[in-house]
């Protein structure tokens, strides 16, 4: 589309009335830095660069080599297979089941020890599973605990028409196996490990975005009146946690846990934190054998998932993550490399490719 | 109006003549009548037009109720200058031409009224034949961007079938499996059906990748660089307080692709203001000004002019700076007033007494003007003109001659005479004309001065000056009585008229005396031959278009350097015949061809010289020029000519096209536009331009004299044509410039954006889950990353404007098509998907192992889609800062702006009051150290490669604009 620009000049006073201002501006003179790439200034940056990520990459090596991480896959492991065979039919899935797997660890785990539970295969990505939640509900607004939102369909009431509470699939494909570590001291004491299953979540998803519907002198239970557990549950929402009258209600951290959709289908969560307090780990976990008891409900094979526990412990930047020094490391030889070749060309061929020939 | 064929209608002086009209008869003697041809032909003299004898008494309304005449002619057609057809009235028939037609547009002048019978009215008049159809105007990035966006859209739909056919197979063997907890929709019957409804939620989710945005951002550039050349001091002009306007927005990058511009010579090139500047008379110049050391003064501003004050007529405007011509004149020195008063009879100058003493001339050429004016002002001013006789005022005395015969001037003769009778009753003949010309035909006595006067021609027009020799002959009663007879019976004669003329003047044009020479000046507009030389070395090829004679518009070619005498040959085309054209433009050809084929081939089969041409075109060394005229380019611009004159034309470093109608200039614009494939640029000033103006790619104005026609119908205006150079070579080269850098940046921007969705698809069942958050996927483009690139499409200079002028090949990039082709658009298209791909991956690779570092988990979707839009917005904004050449405060505004608002927009949507439901993911995220680790290891895998790829380019490889820089 064209339009006239005529005529747009301002009515001036003065001899020229249609003369353009002389401004920077309009006459395109506007104060300017002109960064250009010479050799002096960019083969220098590309050597900072790959001596910074290089010594990044070493240091975050060596912090990683530092941690200590042990992962089991307990799918069907030891007699847990007997519980993978009761789960593989669902009209087992009253049937309370619990299997034992042992190990053994050879080196001190030293500092904070983390037990997470870990998932592969299982899809929490899926764009109608993610959206099968309703924060409204969950954060605690009255109206929504008894009329969840649609996006929880078909998770949203049950066939007689009771809310469910929480609603949606997410909620309701909750994990909900539980485990019991245990160590086989040398003298042959079992002493339990305890594990703090509180401060597994981040502090604002407890705080601000679950939260439970107000009680004004109702128990919990009486508030969740009229709702019903998601299909697959044993348990209500509001006696979740058994030891913690505060864990329950859409503030239970398992469940928030749950909530945080995992980004790719292989992930873990946290389960429980090392309790530093009792004195036989204040170091952390010794090495020595292991048990964990586990309360085998989640049932894996029909989207041939895996289940897994880790122990592991973390440095500042996260866990026992390999990745980021490995491609640090890559890329700043890379970066030298290429500055390497560079310069090499530039001293060859470009020195003097910058004169005026003409 | 309801003006029909057939109608007589009434037309008074000064009014637009409404339809193609047959003179019938006028207020003036014989049916004579005068108009104004200015927006048809753009020549502003005055012409005759004369009704036929039977016709020019019927000048009153009774007379005229009665006349039924049958007229029959030509079917409507273009031409201006011809017109074929016959009256039948009363049993006769009479023969119609172009002489007896006023033409629609037309202005008459010096008439009270005139009667006329519409010939053609309404579209079939030649004016409206002659206007060119409006286009609309698009430019080939315009063109380029529409193909390209329907590949993307092809692209997308690619991306759609193929996550579509991963969500069929996903959904049969694992989403089947997985309906335990997450069952099928009720109407989801089969994983095909998902992978239907998949396909359309991804070509919903991938939209961004067709640049929507990029249209209004676009526009939004071209008007910003409107507003640039509107604003541009070097393009006004003082003079006549006239800024550069642009009319359109949407040609601004064509501008930095002209490859051919077409120019109209008058009032474009020059000034359309000639001045009689020297002369020599009887063997001795004037007009030189000598200082007491008898050394030549240059003549300046401050250099006094001669004093014409004792001549009550004269033209006030007229500049003389030579004493001594006027002293010549006062004593009464025969040579020099023969001289003037030759200048002042043989002419067909219209004179135009609007009050007493108030003298406008009419005339065909602006040289014969100035003679005339020049003659005016040294004492023998022409007054008036009947078709009998001719007033002279000469020195203060009336004389009256009478006019016996004009012999009148054309291309073969170039010469005109007059015979007259003066006052004394002796006959006389004066003839100016092309000097070689005259050289022939002077008396033996004259040898002498002949000598001497060639040495002057050749000194004058070594200054550029345009040159005519003046002669005169005494006649014998006697002898002008036969050849009277003579010319009396040849002019009847039907066979061979033309020739038979021809030699009759020769007869009486020989033996002559010389008087001298004059020596004019064209005045050329400010910086002409400059600009010309400018633009040539920028590669773009200038044609001359002009409705001029052919000697005019060479001499203007040697002034503004188009024309040189180094140059191998100047081939002039000027057959009539198409025999003949196709003879003319074949030896040329064959002439340049052959020349260098005999160095570089040898023989080769004539069949393959067209498909050679293109390599020869660029190897050929010696320069040529083209002059063709109108009549043999109407033959040559036939379909089966114009491939040769177009092929010729393209290996010849000049042409110039005379004589030619608005038309034919619109077909020659339409010839180069149809088979080069290049941008033409048309530039004029006058009505008749406007339909070239409107044919080619981009039409510019010149506002000068002769009227706004141009100016209204053109892209852009301004007041002098050295100003084109600054619009190509400054405006129309950064307006290119950033176009592409703008459009290769906003590819990469949304294949970077928009593709990491396509990865996650492998991950997430193709569900179609997004990667963003819907908040970022609707400020992306339209806050977080828009101004920056905007700022650099406005401001952004990689050369500034006196080296974009200082060094003209800067220019041919754009010509080539260099800076955004297909080749381009796939190069940044393939570093939009190779960064979504890096930014997709680094972060996959480190999330799915990473924890926060007091333990919890931290792979979730939320905190992914954080670290990615975060990445992804530093590493937009880092290659933004790498291309961007012209760093503004404006820039750094912007770009620094971006990235505040950005984070200010995340954190406040993600804060815990403001949006309870939406968890504070960034600061949760963004605390974390190993999220930062990533985001630097993303930003710098994602940018080096560019940045090694550009130091290559720059240091090792650079091209003319790196080396500038």
């Amino acid at each position: 589309p064209s339009f006239p620009l005529m005529g747009k000049t301002k009515d001036k006073s003065g001899p020229l009335p249609r003369r353009p201002d002389n401004s920077a501006f309009k006459q395109q003179r506007l104060p300017a830095w002109s960064p250009m790439l010479t050799a002096n200034t960019v083969l220098p940056f590309f050597y900072l660069l790959a001596v910074i990520c290089m010594l990044l990459g070493v240091w975050l090596l060596l912090l990683v080599q530092s941690t200590q991480e042990i992962k089991l896959d307990y799918t069907d492991l030891g007699n847990c297979d007997e519980c993978f065979n009761l789960r593989r039919n669902v009209s087992n899935a009253a049937q309370t089941c619990s299997c034992r797997v042992e190990f053994s660890i050879d080196k001190t785990f030293k500092g904070d020890v983390f037990f997470y539970y870990g998932l592969k295969n299982f899809h929490q990505n899926l764009r109608r599973y993610m959206d099968s939640r309703d924060d409204g509900q969950t954060v605690g607004w009255i109206k929504k605990l008894k009329n969840p939102s649609t996006y929880c369909e078909p998770f949203a009431k049950d066939e007689d028409g009771v809310p469910i509470a929480p609603c949606g699939a997410v909620a309701n494909s909750m994990f909900n196996d539980s485990f019991a570590l245990t160590y086989h001291s040398s003298s042959g004491h079992r002493v339990p490990v305890p594990l703090l299953r509180k401060g597994l979540t981040w502090y604002t998803d407890k705080n601000v975005k679950f939260r439970n519907p107000r009680t004004d002198n109702l128990t919990l239970a009486q508030v969740f009146e009229g709702t019903r557990q998601p299909l697959y549950w044993q348990k209500p929402v509001y006696s979740l946690d058994p030891h913690d009258p505060n864990n329950n209600g859409f503030i239970n951290e398992d469940l928030i846990v749950w909530m945080r959709e995992a980004a790719f289908p292989n992930f873990k969560k946290l389960y429980g934190i090392l309790n530093r307090a009792d004195a036989n780990f204040e170091k952390g976990l010794p090495k020595g054998n292991y048990s964990i008891n586990i309360t085998y409900n989640f049932p894996v094979q029909h989207f041939q998932g895996r289940k897994e526990v880790v122990l592991t412990t973390l440095t500042w930047f996260g866990g026992q993550n390999h990745f980021l020094p490995i491609a640090y490391l890559v890329t700043s030889s890379l970066i030298l490399l290429t500055a390497v070749v560079l310069t090499v060309a530039w001293w060859k061929f470009g020195k003097d490719g910058k004169n005026m020939k003409e | 109006m309801n003006v029909r064929v057939g109608d007589i209608i009434k037309l008074e002086n000064n009014q637009f003549v409404a339809a193609d009209i047959l003179l019938l008869c006028s207020s003036e003697p014989y049916g004579l009548c005068y108009v104004e041809t200015a927006e048809l032909d753009g020549e502003t003299n005055l012409k005759v037009r004369q009704a036929l004898s039977m016709t020019s008494d019927l000048g009153d309304v009774s007379k005229l109720m009665d006349f039924d005449g049958e007229v029959i002619c030509e079917p409507p057609n273009n031409k201006l200058d011809k017109f074929t057809g016959t009256l039948h009235w009363r049993d006769n028939k009479y023969s119609l031409d172009n002489e007896k037609m006023l033409l629609r547009g037309c202005i008459l002048r010096n008439t009270e009224w005139c009667f006329g019978m519409v010939i053609f009215a309404g579209l079939q008049t030649k004016l409206m034949q002659n206007c060119g159809r409006t286009k609309f105007k698009r430019t080939s990035i315009d063109k380029l961007m529409n193909t390209l966006v329907l590949w993307i859209f092809a692209f997308l739909i690619c991306m759609g079938v193929i996550l579509a056919i991963g969500n069929t197979i996903w959904e049969t063997c694992v989403g089947r499996k997985f309906e335990l907890f997450l069952p099928w929709d009720e109407f989801q019957s089969s994983a095909v059906f998902s992978g239907f409804l998949t396909f359309w939620s991804y070509i919903i989710i991938l939209n961004t990748v067709v640049p929507i945005s990029l249209y209004v951002s676009v526009e939004v550039l071209r008007l910003g660089h409107s507003f640039f050349i509107n604003w541009d001091r070097k393009m006004y002009h003082n003079q006549s307080d006239m800024p550069a306007e642009a009319h359109t927005t949407t040609l601004n990058e064509e501008l930095g692709q002209v490859e051919f511009i077409f120019s109209d010579k008058t009032g474009t090139l020059t000034q359309n203001i000639m001045v009689f500047s020297k002369c020599s008379i009887n063997g001795q110049t004037y007009g030189d000004v000598y200082d007491e050391f008898n050394q030549k003064v240059e003549i300046t501003e401050k250099t006094t002019c001669v004093d014409f004050s004792f001549n009550p007529l004269c033209d006030k405007a007229f500049k003389f700076y030579d004493c001594s011509l006027v002293e010549a004149v006062k004593q009464q020195e025969s040579a020099a007033q023969d001289f003037f008063r030759l200048l002042a009879l043989c002419h067909t100058v219209m004179p135009e007494e609007k009050s007493e003493g108030n003298l406008v001339y009419q005339a065909q050429s602006p040289d014969e003007g100035a003679l005339v004016t020049a003659a005016r002002n040294f004492g023998f001013i022409f007054r008036a003109r009947t078709p009998e006789t001719i007033t002279l005022c000469e020195m203060g005395r009336a004389a009256t001659y009478e006019l016996l015969a004009i012999l009148d001037f054309n291309n073969v003769r170039k010469r005109m005479s007059v015979i007259v009778r003066n006052p004394q009753g002796q006959i006389k003949l004066y003839c100016k004309g092309a000097d070689t010309i005259i050289f022939d035909r002077l008396d033996p006595s004259s040898e002498d001065l002949m000598y001497a006067t060639s040495e002057h021609l050749s000194e004058f027009a070594g200054e550029g000056l345009r040159t005519l020799a003046l002669a005169h002959k005494d006649l014998s009663e006697e002898y002008y009585q036969v050849w009277q007879k003579k010319l009396h019976y040849v002019s009847t004669v039907i066979e061979n008229r033309e020739e038979q003329l021809a030699a009759l003047y020769e007869e009486i044009e020989q033996g002559m005396k010389l008087l001298g020479a004059t020596a004019i000046e064209d005045k050329l507009q400010e910086g002409v031959p400059e600009t010309i030389a400018c633009l040539n070395l920028a590669n773009i090829k200038i044609w001359v278009l002009t409705g001029d004679k052919l000697e005019t518009a060479m001499s203007i070619g040697y002034s503004c350097n188009m024309l040189r005498d180094d140059m191998d040959e100047v081939f002039v085309i000027s057959g009539l015949t198409q025999l003949e054209v196709q003879q003319q433009l074949r030896k040329a050809k064959e002439n340049i061809l052959g020349l260098n084929r005999v160095s570089s081939t040898g023989d080769v089969e004539k069949g393959d010289m067209s498909a050679e041409d293109s390599v020869f075109e660029e190897t050929i060394i010696s320069e040529y020029a083209l002059v063709i005229s109108g009549h043999s380019l109407a033959h040559a611009l036939e379909p089966q000519l114009e491939h040769t004159l177009l092929d010729l034309a393209c290996l010849c470093k000049t042409v110039i096209c005379c004589r030619v109608t608005p038309m034919q200039k619109a077909q020659v614009v339409e010839l180069v536009r149809r088979h080069k494939m290049a941008v033409t640029l048309a530039v004029g000033d006058g009505a008749n331009d406007v339909s070239m103006i409107k044919t080619a790619h981009i039409g510019v104005g010149i506002s000068g004299q002769e009227g706004m026609q141009a100016v209204l119908a053109s892209d852009y205006s301004f007041a002098q044509f050295r100003y084109l150079q600054r619009l190509l070579l400054v405006h129309g080269r950064w307006s290119y410039f950033r176009m592409c850098n703008f459009l290769a940046y906003f590819f990469y921007k949304n294949f970077a954006f928009t593709l990491v969705h396509f990865w996650y698809g492998f991950f997430c069942g193709f569900s179609a889950q997004t990667v963003y958050d819907q908040w970022f996927i609707t400020l992306f483009n339209i806050v977080y990353t828009s101004l920056p690139v905007l700022a650099m499409g406005l401001f952004d200079q990689d050369v500034n404007d006196q080296n974009s002028l200082r060094y003209p090949s800067l220019y041919k990039p754009g010509q080539q098509n260099l800076l955004f082709n297909k080749r381009q658009f796939f190069l940044c298209t393939l570093q939009g998907m190779v960064t979504s791909f890096l930014l997709f991956f680094i972060p996959y690779g480190a999330f799915s192992v990473t924890l926060k570092d007091d333990g919890s988990d931290f792979s979730d979707q939320q905190a992914f889609a954080v670290t990615i839009a975060t990445t992804l917005v530093i590493v937009v904004s880092v290659q933004i800062g790498l291309d961007t050449h012209y760093w503004t405060a404006v820039n750094h505004l912007f770009m620094w702006g971006s990235l505040i608002v950005y984070f200010a927009i995340l954190f406040a949507m993600q804060s815990d009051g403001l949006f309870g439901i939406f968890p504070s993911t960034a600061r949760n995220c963004l605390s974390e150290k190993s999220v930062w680790l990533v985001i630097l290891l993303t930003t710098v895998v994602c940018i080096l490669p560019g940045l090694v790829v550009s130091f290559l380019r720059v240091d090792l490889f650079p091209t003319l604009t790196d080396k500038v820089q």
